[in-house]
């Protein structure tokens, strides 16, 4: 285990070196910043000063190894639009976009599991097709379109739900949540509807087919021949082993679920990491998008890795020592 | 190919007709399902709108003498102040709607359709050269391959639109190098159970050509997969398209999708004017759907793990 873990973070640092150089370089392809730091009425002088405190003026292999040097002491770069720490910037975002994708998450367990149960248990009811057509529609609607219908409807309509920003937050450890005030709560059950409209579906359609198959399983038939509750059967013998697949799955989701929150908190203008990156790119802040997308890569990296780990405590079969 | 066959003596060796292929009994066994009946006849309707779209649209929403400022923001069926009304509704420029989704629509359609034939040709053909060659440029594109697939589709292709710009031709090559990765997996997948088989044994004795065997003997075999997930890309890529253009890093305002069209009417949402982003939502919703139900019936009848 511990030699398969210390040869992964090897890999890790490479793939993480490979990709700083090919972000950074491809984002310095992109437009000229200076347009956009720069003043249109400055003068010559002052435009020399903001290229030179960027370090605008250096060779790129330069700019390219000073970055390196820097990140290596923490340091992501300076915002041009902020002119302040990336990475600070960044951690500002960061609980509001994770804020919202555990509400996702739990959303998608707490929905998606007992749907797919009770769908995979009783295949022919009615409420079973009504499931899974929900669940194949939430495949196909592209979320970005969903989120602007649920706008029009429970906010412009109805008027139920605040289509826009975080609410009331309070401090929970230093670090401002909306979910702990009621108005928070309101402001996020829409946006993290949207954002777990399309896991749902997936889980949905997971936890089905998984429990079509187990029930088939002779250590099913086993459990109902000795006279077990049904409750037991399905609770402990049918769920634990869906569950594992599940797991899997809701691990790569949670990535996916950062990576989407670009398109919902641009529309419920929820000030996360996904926010930032938009208004980022728009405004041409490099060093913002850089930042972004290397922490982004480890998150992925990271994320794999404890998968791969969780799966092989989870499903004893899994050998790890055998993988490579 | 054919005359040779014929002089053979034995009835039994005549090449089969269509419909006693694997091949043709899947595809008549797809017409049984109404479902994915109903899901071809979308389909080709959508398709049909889309190339039609110069001929049958009301008004040419792109010849901005046509457009009546007048007009701007109208609700569906709502008269003008030029006396007329528009089914869908117009946007700000007096725009009528319908004219806008199909023209709209064959942006979307032919990004999603462009993207998927030139990612299925790179990613089939690498995947079988690796799975033929093996070695070092199998194991190196598998790693590829693997470390692609790992990340979200949609984050690579923001990455490489925010490097690339704008452009249906940017979008086209952004889409093209997010899903070739699939198809290269599948192929090689395929490709390799295929090549331990007795026909190309058979294949290989009669020393046939490399090229020949792998195009000509085990191409043919990897395509009721490939075809599936060709079905299934086109669909998720209309829907990354419109997603990106929505954030307004897709395509440019001059090159209109459906993405546009709808990230267009979002200001206008929030005042209760729902018609600009709605109706070509629903003209999206509803060709990724057909599209959709197309690949599941596809995959159910091709797939031979699932003959029950």
């Amino acid at each position: 285990m511990s030699v398969f873990i210390a040869r992964r973070l090897l890999q890790s640092i490479a793939l993480v070196l490979v990709m700083s150089m090919l972000v950074f370089l491809g984002v310095f392809a992109i437009g000229d910043p200076i347009n956009t730091l720069v003043h249109p009425d400055a003068t010559e002088a002052e435009r020399q000063a903001i290229v030179e405190h960027f370090g605008l003026d250096r060779p790129l292999y330069e700019q390219y190894g000073r970055f390196l040097a820097n990140a290596a002491r923490g340091d992501l770069g300076r915002s041009f639009r902020f002119d302040e720490p990336t990475l600070s910037l960044i951690a500002q975002r960061v609980p509001a976009t994770l804020e919202l994708a555990f509400a996702a998450l739990l959303l998608t367990v707490l929905v998606g599991i007992p749907l797919g149960l009770y769908a995979g248990l009783h295949p022919d009811a009615a409420s079973s097709k009504l499931i899974l057509g929900v669940s194949a529609f939430g495949f196909s609607v592209p979320t970005f379109w969903l989120g602007l219908m649920m706008v029009m409807v429970f906010s412009v309509r109805l008027g139920w739900l605040p289509s826009s920003g975080r609410g009331a937050t309070v401090e929970l450890l230093g670090v401002p949540v909306s979910f702990l005030t009621w108005d928070g709560l309101k402001h996020m059950l829409l946006p993290a509807i949207n954002l777990a409209f399309f896991k749902l579906s997936l889980i949905i359609r997971l936890a089905r087919a998984g429990t079509q198959e187990v029930v088939m399983s002779d250590y099913v038939k086993y459990a109902r021949a000795k006279g077990l509750r049904p409750w037991r059967i399905v609770f402990v013998h049918v769920l634990k082993n869906v569950l594992v697949p599940i797991t899997t799955v809701l691990g790569l989701e949670f990535g996916r679920t950062i990576a989407f929150a670009v398109v919902t908190e641009t529309i419920f203008a929820w000030p996360g990491m996904g926010k930032l990156v938009i208004d980022s790119i728009n405004v041409l802040d490099r060093p913002v998008i850089v930042a972004y997308l290397l922490l982004i890569v480890v998150m992925f990296i990271a994320i794999n890795l404890v998968v791969d780990i969780l799966y092989s405590v989870l499903d004893p079969r899994v050998d790890l020592e055998a993988q490579r | 190919m054919s005359s040779s066959h014929g002089t053979r003596p034995a009835a039994a060796l005549r090449r089969p007709r269509f419909r006693e292929r694997p091949f043709g009994r899947a595809m008549a066994e797809y017409w049984e399902s109404p479902s994915a009946v109903a899901a071809f006849a979308v389909t080709l309707l959508v398709i049909l709108a889309a190339l039609l779209a110069s001929w049958i649209s009301p008004q040419d929403p792109y010849d901005l003498a046509k457009l009546d400022l007048m007009d701007s923001v109208l609700a569906p069926m709502e008269e003008g102040a030029s006396g007329r009304a528009y089914a869908l509704g117009t946007d700000e420029q007096g725009r009528d709607m319908l004219s806008a989704i199909l023209y709209g629509l064959r942006i979307s359609l032919s990004v999603g359709i462009m993207s998927t034939v030139i990612a299925f040709a790179v990613g089939a053909s690498l995947g079988i050269l690796a799975a033929y060659r093996g070695g070092r440029f199998d194991a190196i594109l598998m790693r590829v391959v693997d470390l692609q697939l790992s990340f979200p589709a949609l984050l690579i292709a923001l990455v490489l639109l925010v490097v690339l710009g704008q452009g249906i031709s940017k979008i086209t090559l952004a889409l093209v190098i997010v899903h070739w990765a699939y198809f290269a997996r599948s192929a090689r997948g395929s490709a390799l159970a295929e090549r331990n088989r007795e026909y190309v044994e058979a294949a290989r004795a009669l020393r046939l050509s490399d090229a020949r065997i792998v195009f000509i003997h085990i191409l043919p075999n990897t395509l009721p997969s490939l075809i599936v997930i060709a079905t299934t890309m086109v669909a998720r890529a209309i829907s990354t398209e419109s997603t990106l253009s929505f954030l307004g890093i897709g395509l440019p305002i001059t090159e209109p999708s459906l993405g546009l069209l709808i990230s267009n009417g979002f200001r206008f949402l929030l005042s209760g004017k729902y018609w600009i982003s709605f109706y070509p939502g629903v003209a999206l919703v509803v060709a990724i759907i057909a599209i959709n139900v197309m690949g599941d019936r596809l995959r159910d009848v091709l797939n031979p793990r699932l003959k029950r």
